[in-house]
């Protein structure tokens, strides 16, 4: 239990002491705290209300320490991907998000004093706006399935239409988002095995790149198809593998989404994410979400002697809820900025090169690692076109026996994809290797495999 | 305030773009020695993509001098009503950054993240009791997201009950934050305003005569933006049950109650939390958040999913409802947030967080005594969390607006308040302390105000041009908005 007193503070959270309680009581012209609360109905005041009890600080680092360490999964070799990569973050990255002044602000309201959270947000339009081949960005939404829904969204306003296709294969959760966010709108979701069942009632066609099994997709014919039909191509673009791959602006895509999370810092168990969202100029003022601005200073230069200086604010914010209220875009309000700022950084510090090279790193590590697999007796990694950084591998046992006897071998096997209706993920799973999966790990895994192929 | 680059003239004009020199790098790549292979077809790829190349001093350099140029709670009194500012506790940080926590892969196996897990059944029980709603999901990623989910929760409720065709009407109250109506929107109900009487409560005539069996819902926010109870919320209950329609709480301020009565036991079918408000998580200039929805056990077979169960076997698992309104995001929610949460409520308990609430109301009735008299007070009674002022006033007798107010506080080295909000207050200021400041700051930030509502009346054009101190003066919001500019743009390249 924490110490308190009676005359102290009762809390080092609360600075008010004992004496500034009834000091402040004093001077409000009440004789106790209670009488603040006198409006709150009678009947339903200070109920029982069962918490464990408070820890100090030391004690709260124990407790949550040790629960850290239950986390075995944390520390073991894991070929998970599907949606979430291990990557190589530098260092610089947690050292600037760190910083107060951006942790502690709020969304940038004041823009005289909120520069630092505003040029950023800038920095990060312009930085995804490269990435994507796209003409303008917002600040970020919550992550790539709700961006990729919130774009479903926009492209049934504009086209009015009541329907969204999403062609597979396509991360399961993201079609799941979309399904939410489509029952709020009143729209049906189809799930197109080929993009050739799109139709003309459809508002858009979303297409994962690379699709949810790890291939890379050539996206204009599909942008060229879903034109002609009159609809909007969604992008769903992992903004790593663009360091690679062309971008979507450049074959054709309307809107662009994709999670900045991996690049910015560690999965935690899947979030805080970071949703991309760009799209193409005519979509501006249909943009969900908050966006930077640049301007200038107000000041007029023969007043004050000195010329404007450059300034950003948020703008273009008659789409917002707090203005528009019903009509607006989005209800979004708080999202993700400093994985912005995060994911910001980590790319610019990458830089071009960086980039093309982690992203080639990546996709050779990952292809060595196949070619390693596939070489084993009883293995099979089934191809179905190019791929990034995820690869199916079929083995000499079921593919959920597969995953256990590696288990039992203290490695995380990659998602199991054997029920899916892809003929090449009939028994597979699908393994993720980047250019931050360790060397010691992928021999560890080649080793398991081939024992457990010696069993069979 | 002097800001590291400032001897930059014109520092905004410059980007990392404009900054980078070709050939520099900020980091390096291994290079790979393995077995090379072939690249996809040309088509497939592009060329190297735009952006800066900076050395890693001069990129941690751009990136703090930008630092420089934030406010935060760190920095100062931030009295950003319904934002609930309050400290971060740093030791939520180093929690949520154990290695243990970050490196945990969303789709690992549960038996594996035990963790992460125990410590979110932990937090969820702990949200029940504190809302009295049983039911929880942790999913949403911010309070509009699980504004989203309780309205889509009711929507499904409905058409299970068959009712949903006919009820298509959700009421919110004028003082409402936007993401209510927006929110009640999104999920394909119309919107009916409710005025505010009086007393700063909702109008009971204008529910009584509104209520049939057109209504789904009603999103009440409690305590309101005013920063006033909601006087007689619990008989208001009965008669949207009787109607036959749900009650949502908006809980953004919950910061004010906590501990001392629940949404639960006053008739609240539904509420959603912002734990980066009443649970001190910090806010990152805009995120990430979490938002948390708390239900009765009728909305529970509707939570979003996952949600989260202890089997016999004491595992604690991710689940699905019966019924669920579906997936908010790819994953689970916001962990990383929640677990700073989780380390916020132990370190409180029941009893801190009584003397949070407690100390929050004391310290926003006590800046409503020292303002008192100096600007107008529209509801003027106690008050819970915040208290809004006016400066119409200002505006009537000196032709100073709130505008002008909130950037002269600029001047004086604190954060405003929120201003024009909420919109049924003329020139709004309202103000959220929370339990963090000491008195000595609120007494400095009411002696600022008295100050330049003194100077308003001294010389009003002064405040015309506030702030003075700021890394930036006032900026032209206009032009940003009619010729907008939303990206660096290559200034070698032909202007597009």
């Amino acid at each position: 239990m924490p110490s308190s007193t009676a005359v102290g503070s009762p809390h080092p959270y609360i600075p008010a002491t004992a004496a500034d309680r009834d000091r402040m009581l004093a001077r409000v012209g009440v004789d106790e705290l209670d009488a603040l609360f006198a409006d709150l109905p009678a009947a339903s005041r200070d109920p029982n209300i069962d918490l464990p009890p408070a820890l100090t600080e030391p004690e709260l680092i124990a407790l949550l320490s040790a629960r850290a360490a239950e986390n075995a999964a944390s520390v073991r070799p894991s070929f998970l991907g599907a949606g979430a990569y291990r990557r190589s973050v530098p260092s610089i990255v947690s050292h600037l998000t760190s910083r107060s002044e951006f942790v502690t602000a709020y969304t940038p309201y004041q823009p005289e004093i909120s520069q630092g959270t505003l040029q950023s947000g800038f920095e990060f339009q312009s930085v995804v706006c490269e990435l994507t081949g796209m003409d303008i960005s917002n600040t970020g939404l919550y992550d790539v399935a709700s961006a990729t829904a919130e774009g479903c969204l926009l492209a049934a306003r504009v086209t009015k239409r009541s329907a969204v296709a999403l062609l597979e294969p396509i991360h399961p959760g993201t079609a799941d988002v979309v399904g939410t966010y489509a029952g709020g709108a009143g729209l049906s979701v189809d799930r197109l095995s080929s993009a050739d069942d799109l139709t003309d009632d459809h508002a858009c066609l979303v297409v994962q790149q690379p699709d949810f099994l790890g291939t890379i997709v050539d996206l204009e014919p599909l942008g060229r198809l879903v034109h002609e039909r009159g609809g909007l191509l969604v992008a769903v673009a992992d903004p790593f593998a663009l360091g690679l791959l062309r971008a979507p602006g450049d074959a054709g895509a309307d809107i662009v989404t994709g999670e900045g999370r991996d690049l910015a810092g560690a999965p935690a168990f899947g979030g805080p994410s970071l949703g991309l969202f760009a799209a193409g100029l005519p979509y501006m003022r249909q943009m969900p979400g908050r966006i930077v601005g640049r301007t200038r200073e107000l000041r007029n230069a023969e007043d004050s002697g000195a010329e404007p200086r450059t300034g950003y604010v948020l703008t273009l914010q008659a789409r917002e809820q707090f203005i528009r209220r019903e009509r607006a875009t989005s209800n979004v309000s708080t999202a993700q900025a400093l994985i912005a700022l995060a994911f910001t950084v980590a790319v610019q510090a990458l830089g071009p090169r960086g980039l093309r090279e982690s992203a080639e790193l990546c996709y050779q590590r990952a292809h060595d690692a196949a070619r390693r697999v596939a070489a084993l007796p009883g293995y099979d990694v089934p191809e179905r076109g190019p791929w990034f950084q995820e690869f199916l591998v079929r083995g000499p046992v079921l593919a959920g026996e597969l995953a256990v006897r590696l288990s039992e071998r203290g490695i995380t096997a990659g998602l199991d994809v054997s029920k899916r209706a892809e003929p090449e993920a009939r028994d597979s799973l699908l393994f993720a290797v980047t250019e931050a999966t360790p060397d010691g790990h992928v021999d560890a895994l080649v080793e398991a495999l081939a024992s457990i192929g010696d069993e069979a | 305030m002097t800001a590291p680059g400032t001897r930059d003239e014109d520092f905004g004009a410059r980007l990392s773009f404009d900054r980078g020199v070709r050939g520099r790098r900020a980091v390096d790549v291994p290079a790979w020695s393995g077995d090379e292979t072939p690249l996809p077809d040309s088509w497939l790829l592009r060329d190297s993509v735009r952006l800066p190349e900076m050395s890693q001093g001069e990129l941690v350099r751009y990136y703090t001098a930008l630092s420089a140029r934030n406010y935060g709670i760190d920095s100062g009194t931030y009295p950003l009503g319904s934002c609930t500012m309050k400290f971060n506790p740093k030791v939520n940080d180093l929690i949520a950054f154990l290695p243990g926590f970050a490196d945990a892969h969303p789709l690992a196996a549960e038996e594996g993240a035990q963790g992460t897990l125990r410590t979110l059944w932990e937090l969820r029980a702990g949200l029940a009791e504190i809302t009295g709603l049983p039911a929880v999901s942790l999913a949403p990623a911010a309070g509009a997201q699980g504004e989203f989910a309780g309205v889509l929760m009711i929507k499904a409720a409905l058409e299970d009950r068959g009712e949903l065709e006919q009820r298509r009407r959700i009421l919110v109250p004028d003082s409402a934050h936007g993401t209510n109506p927006a929110t009640a929107a999104m999920a394909g109900f119309a919107v009916t305003h409710i005025p505010t009487a009086d007393d700063g409560s909702l109008d009971r005539g204008t529910i009584e005569r509104e209520l049939d069996e057109t209504v789904a819902g009603v999103m009440v926010t409690v305590p309101n933006t005013l920063g006033l109870w909601e006087r007689g919320i619990e008989e208001v209950a009965d008669l949207i049950h009787e109607a036959g329609a749900y009650l949502y709480a908006d809980g953004a301020n919950l910061n004010a109650i906590m501990g001392r009565v629940r949404y639960g036991d006053l008739g609240f079918d539904v509420a959603h939390l912002n734990l980066h408000k009443s649970f001190s998580t910090p806010h990152g200039g805009g995120g990430p958040g979490a938002g948390p929805v708390c239900c009765n056990e009728e909305l529970a077979p509707y939570l979003p999913k996952p949600i989260l169960e202890e089997n016999d076997d004491g595992v604690v698992r991710l689940a699905v409802p019966e019924r669920s309104i579906g997936r908010l995001q790819q994953f689970h929610g916001n962990a990383g947030v929640l677990l700073r949460a989780y380390a916020y409520m132990r370190a409180l308990g029941l009893d801190g967080l009584r003397a949070v609430s407690g100390q929050a109301v004391l310290n926003a009735n006590y800046l409503r005594v020292l303002l008192d008299g100096h600007y107008d007070l529209p509801y003027d009674r106690p008050v819970l969390h915040e208290v809004v002022f006016s400066g119409s006033r200002q505006r009537r007798q000196h032709g100073v607006r709130t505008y002008d107010i909130a950037k002269r506080l600029i001047d004086h080295g604190f954060h405003p308040p929120t201003v024009y909000f909420p919109l049924i207050v003329d020139e709004a200021l309202m103000m959220e302390p929370t339990e963090t400041e000491p008195p000595e700051a609120i007494e400095a930030l009411a002696d600022a105000l008295i100050a330049i509502a003194a100077e308003a009346e001294r010389d009003p054009d002064a405040l015309h041009e506030a702030p003075v101190a700021a890394p930036i003066g006032r900026l032209d919001e206009t032009t940003a908005a009619r010729r907008p500019f939303l990206r660096w743009q290559d200034p070698g390249a032909v202007k597009r």
